[in-house]
């Protein structure tokens, strides 16, 4: 404790990030809010997989980092395009104003 | 605790040396762009605050703190004064790992003339330049003002477009030199080729140099690249409703940045601190460099038919000859000619390229912001990825 | 000194998670996502992972969030009205059991993992460009050539989506 900060610290942030993530992207209505929520459930993911890739001594939970950054990425690119896309169509951010399809 | 004592005190005084530095050249760089702006445009720059203009930036800072800070209606408060200072703080942390110079030893203390070196250095100034891009981003969108907001969105798609070519060409030195580290760089471009010319990482890596400086005055907001802040533009885009501590703060900032890159390109291309001669002959190049020049200055100003300079080209002269004459004691002295030689060079190429930064800005007209954006995507992003290839396969045919 | 960089940069990595979720307007979530970005960026720093954490604050914190940003800035978006009407019972039932659904979590975790060794600053030095690139183009080769491919998907799809419709 004095020079080494146990494991389980690491991961227990990573869980409380990933619930707050799974919290926004329940709980706000604004469709960018919940894609960032998204994002930040990532992110904690990221912050597992290094974890592991420390305590297991290796570096392949680096390259599975990267790989999750990557598809991040990609995901944020096409993501925004869809929301312009649903903004130029409905005029609006709410997604709960987007339910033309509901009964 | 001793160790970590040491630490901190020997890291606080390289602190307060850099950050006195800095700060002084960048007031000074911008003296040194108005006259040589002026010049170009044959007329003289700054001349009557003090002789010659030198005490115009202490006027302009004076200036810009004692005026009034207006602050716009409807304006969201917390970003409009973030922006600026996450643009001043950006760029002033990337200059803690450049090194100036090579391991020296002052007294007891053994220690290289970097802040701090980190193994991933390069990484490091590329990442803050990209978090960079936000003060420009949140200032013009701040300002509820649709040109502000304009310039900022152009300003940081302007930036972002940029960072590709940049980084490609980045990369080219880093598969020659197998590091990226700072330090080690320059440590790989020590040596001469046939005895005299340098191993500089330039002359393999002309063309990525090039697309360096030029993707470095996009990242850097300057001519010809500057519409998204020329006066005539957008009403001076994304700063437009900054005013006084602000302004200055945006102002230092692109200087620092200026700085910044200028610093990285030489460090990565041009050698960093190495001379370009072997070392016994490139010893009297800076005594011979300022003598040069302060008896040039003192001999002109001798001159009768000066009377406007009659005392202050002579002074100048005397302060560049006192200069030399610190150098020449320099070569007796080995610790301070380490010191003053690694400066000199590495002061004299950074001050060469900022002198080729102003030059274009006073000489070239501004792009267009579409033929800016062509030219980022359509020429330079693959002239920079060609640029790797064919370093990559040399580099891979002729290694073992 | 670990201990307390670590406990530093967790709080304001909570922080400005909360932040996230509660803010009304979208730049005041976006720049607390930064926030994240940034702290768990020196998490990485102490875990070995030096060319993750720079690759983090190039790639997400320098590029994915700047897209956020700017279609933020482009589509307008305002603060959401907080018309919304949860009751104050459910809201405040609603932290407290994801406050307890944490707390087991936490209760879980540490006693699944052995509890002999901590992070120490400098312990895993694997974490290199060297080594990384190493395993990345030898043993994750596929991945890698797959990723790419799906990049160029990517691009495919967002300028086909946000082109102008003449």
């Amino acid at each position: 404790m004095p020079t080494s900060v146990p494991i389980s610290w690491y991961l227990i942030l990573s869980a409380i990030l990933f619930g707050l993530g799974v919290a926004g992207f329940i709980y706000r209505r604004n469709i960018i809010t919940v894609f960032m929520s998204i994002e930040l459930m990532l992110n904690a993911v990221n912050l597992t997989f290094i974890t592991f890739s420390y305590t297991l001594k290796k570096v392949d939970g680096h390259i599975f980092s990267f790989f999750v950054m990557v598809v991040a990425a990609a995901e944020a690119a096409v993501g925004l395009a869809i929301i312009l896309t649903v903004f130029k169509n409905r005029h609006t951010l709410m997604i709960d104003d987007v339910s033309s399809m509901k009964y | 605790m001793n160790f970590l004592q040491n630490f901190l005190i020997l890291s606080l005084i390289k602190v307060a040396v850099i950050a006195f530095i800095l700060l002084t050249t960048l007031a000074y760089l911008q003296w040194i762009e108005r006259k040589v702006i002026g010049h170009i445009q044959l007329r003289v720059g700054p001349y009557r605050v003090g002789p010659h203009g030198l005490l115009q930036p202490l006027a302009d800072v004076v200036k810009l703190i004692t005026k009034e800070g207006v602050m716009p209606s409807h304006v969201n408060k917390f970003f409009y004064l973030l922006a600026p200072f996450i643009a001043v703080v950006l760029a002033l942390i990337s200059i803690s790992v450049i090194p100036f110079g090579p391991e020296i030893t002052v007294g007891p203390v053994k220690t290289w003339m970097q802040l701090t070196d980190l193994r991933i250095g390069i990484l490091f100034v590329l990442a803050i330049s990209s978090v960079g891009v936000y003060g420009v981003a949140l200032g013009g969108w701040a300002s509820n003002n649709k040109y502000s907001l304009l310039g900022g969105l152009r300003s940081s798609a302007q930036m972002i477009s940029y960072e590709l070519p940049l980084a490609l060409a980045i990369a080219a030195p880093l598969l020659l030199a197998n590091t990226l580290s700072f330090r080690e760089m320059v440590n790989y471009q020590d040596g001469f080729w046939f005895g005299f010319i340098p191993r500089w990482n330039v002359f393999p890596e002309i063309v990525g140099f090039c697309i360096f400086v030029i993707a470095g005055f996009a990242e850097t907001n300057r001519v010809p690249f500057d519409l998204p802040e020329a006066e005539n533009e957008l009403v001076a885009g994304f700063h437009t409703e900054y005013s006084s501590m602000s302004f200055a703060a945006f102002f230092m900032a692109e200087y620092a940045n200026m700085v910044t890159v200028t610093a990285v390109a030489t460090l990565l291309f041009l050698g960093g601190w190495q001379p370009p001669f072997p070392s016994p002959y490139s010893d009297f190049i800076p005594v011979a460099v300022f003598a040069f020049g302060g008896l040039i200055a003192v001999f002109h100003g001798l001159h009768p038919a000066r009377r406007l300079d009659k005392f202050t080209l002579p002074a100048a002269g005397l302060v560049f000859l006192g200069i030399a004459a610190l150098f020449g004691l320099s070569l007796f002295v080995p610790m301070l000619k380490t010191i003053l030689m690694a400066l000199f060079w590495f002061c004299g190429k950074v001050f060469i390229l900022l002198f080729l930064f102003i030059w274009v800005r006073g000489t070239l007209p501004r792009f267009r912001y579409d033929q800016l954006m062509r030219f980022a995507w359509i020429v330079m992003f693959p002239l920079a990825l060609l640029n790797l290839l064919v370093t990559g396969l040399v580099v891979a045919l002729t290694s073992k | 000194m670990t201990p307390l960089i670590f406990l530093i940069f967790a709080g304001i990595a909570v922080f400005c998670g909360i932040s996230l979720v509660a803010q009304t307007h979208p730049i005041a979530s976006a720049l607390s996502l930064i926030g994240v970005m940034g702290s768990l960026a020196v998490l990485y720093l102490q875990l070995g992972g030096e060319f993750i954490a720079a690759a983090q604050m190039i790639v997400y914190a320098g590029a994915i969030m700047v897209l956020f940003i700017f279609v933020i800035m482009l589509l307008n978006a305002g603060a959401e009205a907080t018309s919304r009407t949860i009751p104050l019972f459910t809201r405040y039932m609603g932290m407290l059991l994801l406050a307890a659904f944490l707390g087991l979590i936490s209760f879980i975790i540490r006693s699944m993992l052995p509890k002999t060794e901590g992070v120490e600053f400098g312990a895993f030095q694997g974490g290199t460009a060297l080594a990384i690139g190493r395993k990345l183009f030898t043993e994750y080769l596929l991945p890698f050539e797959v990723t790419s491919v799906l990049i160029l998907i990517a691009i495919l799809g967002a300028i086909v989506l946000a082109r102008r419709e003449i």
